[in-house]
């Protein structure tokens, strides 16, 4: 059957296999992801049914992995790497933006970097400290890269294979709060282009422009605003490089005002971009200043601490309050 | 010369693949050295003076010594010319830098032997991986000297394919290139191809992470892979007594791969060394680490003046042990060579500089737009708008003012 109802993490492994079936080229690398199938089972049985050579549990050295599969690239394979942890990509982050970036330019384009790297990001599951950040504008800020990030599992099938087939680094940030959230996947679609965003509710008064694992929240405030009668436009950006600025234009022309939710910090994040860039394409279609709704200027807190530090409904119904009462 | 090896090649996966444990049982003698203080104990098959060293009275070289008992009169010219072209392209390119012709220049003075000894051992289908300093293995994998120039005069970040010669880019940041070689061998591995790779590093780059890194995937995965450091004692101005309180190459045991230090300056156990070492490669043997130890005459680049951190007697110690010297002493007392083939051979290096030089005054600036080319290979809509931004403002000033 075509359509199916699965988790995101099953969409995900789903995915990677029909990758490794599709192409003898691909390879899976990380720490874990072989007999375990990942610290989240992303990875689950693809080791038993592809074998050591094609999914390959890595040293636990970041550097190693990534600068690995540079090279491997650069011989033809187009590995998949896992990140175990947001937190963790850090010691790997020199290869990513030193050389992964740039090979491609400074061959002046002789080169190519297939290479995804998934990291599952985020917070809200009451991990330790390095296991719930969102440092995707660290990786957007770097020419080169492309950064997504699914936030159901329809997205989690096709943008894990599109990012697999692209020809670019591709930092594919997994929102892991949302690994056990089910959905409908329809494996013959044609699926969306892989840096458009979607409407994931059409809406008239204002416009929540979010990715990951904020949409499911802001899927919520919308219908809870609601019922308060205020018709709430939900856009999936999916993309945070390169964002789809057309599509947000689109919304904010027809709703007039913008919020941005992210669990990022708040400042110099994607939203601060977007807030920049709309206020320059649709100065005179404004009725309000783009609002910003994320993460505080402070390390991602203890995990008894994270619901008051990720943004909840009530935060965004609040920004969303503020933007109508302009 | 032949760059074929004197041992016989069996395929990688013939099963005759020893586990990466017993690749020690080929730990070469000279892994003897007993501490970091003492005379360095280097295979050297050709003496400061030119004399070639008598293997049946120095057992530690009777390992690689076979490795270059094809290397006819021919061929010992033949690396003396590779030496002696490397060494008048670099002090050409120094001299341009001076002129102002290049922002920097990283010279390879007093490292020829290491860098054409191993650059000569390698197979057409081996893969390099270059710091930003193997102009000389660059001239061994038939790159055009005057393509090394762009990046240093700022007209690219490269300048050559690295799929014409399987030589790759240059790296800069220091010790990154060691992983990419690892994770190329891998897949030569995975190919079941019999070719391998050589991963060119400096002292000062051992201490990196990237480099232990390395050190433990090709380890773990027994990859075929030389990792080729040109120990050339200083790291800008940092001696290796701030790298490393063990000889480098002894760093291998821990990895569970052999390490071997070879004088780096003698051209011709380089070449034999790194023939032993790619051969350990091909058969399945896993990486092994050479320790080219050396020394680097100039400065670390042209930026930097080594007077202020290092002694003139220093310098002129390892002035006695000058690679193409020795060679030249050796070929002249031999017979190899006479003074007409040397002269000949300095004309032939002058031609070559005036077109070294002729090529950069003439390299043309990159055209403004190529700012935006290449930054992704499936385009991405940020560069595109900007780009379009861009050339709208450079047309805004068509017939203006």
């Amino acid at each position: 059957m075509a359509v199916q109802k699965l988790t995101i993490a099953k969409a995900l492994n789903d995915s990677l296999r029909k990758a490794l079936e599709e192409d003898p080229k691909v390879l899976i690398m990380g720490e874990d992801v072989g007999k375990l199938g990942g610290v989240f089972r992303i990875t689950d049985g693809l080791q038993k049914d592809f074998g050591e050579e094609r999914v390959i549990d890595t040293p636990l050295a970041e550097s190693g992995i990534v600068g690995t599969a540079i090279g491997l690239a650069l011989r033809g394979y187009r590995p998949v790497v896992e990140i175990q942890f947001d937190g963790f990509v850090f010691p790997a982050y020199d290869q990513i933006v030193t050389q992964l970036a740039k090979m491609h330019a400074r061959s002046l384009g002789k080169i190519k970097m297939p290479v995804v790297i998934r990291i599952p990001y985020a917070g809200g599951i009451g991990a330790v400290e390095h296991h719930s950040e969102s440092p995707e504008t660290l990786f957007a800020h770097v020419p080169g890269l492309k950064v997504v990030s699914p936030s159901n599992a329809s997205d989690a099938y096709w943008m894990l294979q599109q990012a697999i087939l692209s020809d670019d680094p591709v930092i594919f940030f997994e929102p892991k709060r949302r690994y056990w959230d089910k959905g409908e996947v329809d494996v013959e679609a044609i699926p969306d282009a892989l840096h458009a965003s979607r409407v994931a509710r059409a809406g008239t008064d204002i416009t929540l422009a979010a990715y990951g694992p904020m949409v499911k929240v802001c899927l919520e405030a919308a219908a809870a605003a609601a019922e308060e009668g205020k018709s709430v436009e939900v856009l999936d950006l999916r993309s945070m490089s390169p964002v789809d600025f057309d599509g947000i234009q689109a919304s904010v022309e027809k709703t007039r005002r913008l919020v941005v939710v992210h669990e990022a910090p708040v400042f110099l994040g994607v939203g601060s971009e977007i807030a920049a860039r709309i206020t320059e394409r649709c100065f005179y279609h404004l009725e309000a200043p783009v609002l910003r709704v994320g993460g505080y200027h402070a390390p991602y807190p203890p995990a008894r601490l994270e619901d008051e530090y990720l943004p909840g409904l009530d935060r965004v119904l609040d920004a969303v309050d503020r933007s109508l009462a302009y | 010369m032949t760059v074929e090896s004197t041992a016989a090649r069996k395929p990688r996966r013939s099963g005759t693949k020893r586990p990466a444990g017993a690749a020690s049982a080929a730990k070469p003698a000279a892994a003897t050295a007993k501490t970091h203080d003492a005379e360095p104990q280097l295979v050297q098959l050709l003496t400061p003076e030119g004399v070639r060293v008598d293997v049946a009275e120095n057992p530690d070289v009777a390992e690689f010594a076979p490795f270059v008992a094809d290397i006819t009169t021919d061929d010992l010219r033949g690396l003396y010319r590779d030496m002696v072209m490397t060494r008048r392209f670099d002090g050409e390119a120094t001299a341009l830098q001076r002129q102002g012709e290049l922002g920097l220049w990283a010279s390879l003075l007093g490292q020829e032997a290491a860098q054409i000894g191993s650059g000569r051992a390698l197979r057409d289908d081996d893969y390099v991986f270059p710091t930003y300093r193997e102009h000389g293995v660059a001239w061994c994998r038939g790159v055009d000297p005057t393509n090394l120039l762009g990046m240093f005069r700022g007209v690219n970040h490269g300048g050559w394919d690295p799929t014409t010669n399987n030589f790759h880019l240059y790296t800069i940041v220091i010790g990154s290139q060691t992983l990419h070689a690892t994770g190329y061998a891998m897949g030569v591995a995975k190919d079941g191809a019999d070719s391998a790779v050589i991963a060119y590093f400096g002292d000062g780059a051992s201490s990196q992470g990237d480099v232990a890194e390395a050190f433990t995937f090709s380890a773990v995965y027994n990859s075929p892979v030389v990792f080729f450091c040109q120990n050339n004692q200083w790291a800008i101005s940092e001696p290796t007594e701030r790298q490393m309180r063990v000889p480098l190459y002894q760093r291998a045991q821990g990895f569970g791969f052999p390490g071997v230090r070879v004088d780096g300056n003698d051209v011709l156990a380089c070449l034999a060394v790194t023939r032993w070492a790619l051969e350990r490669a091909r058969r399945g043997e896993g990486p092994t680490l050479v320790e080219a130890f050396t020394y680097r005459m100039g400065a670390h680049t042209t930026s930097d003046d080594p007077t202020k951190y290092r002694r003139d007697e220093e310098t002129a110690a390892w002035e006695a042990k000058d690679p193409i010297l020795r060679l030249k002493a050796h070929l002249l007392a031999t017979g190899g060579a006479d003074e007409a083939y040397f002269a000949e051979l300095e004309v032939e290096s002058e031609a070559l500089g005036k077109r070294v030089r002729e090529v950069v005054r003439s390299m043309p600036d990159p055209d403004t737009m190529a700012i935006f080319e290449n930054v992704y290979a499936d385009g991405h809509a940020l560069v595109d708008e900007e780009r379009a931004q861009f050339a709208a403002y450079l047309a805004s000033f068509e017939g203006g003012e």
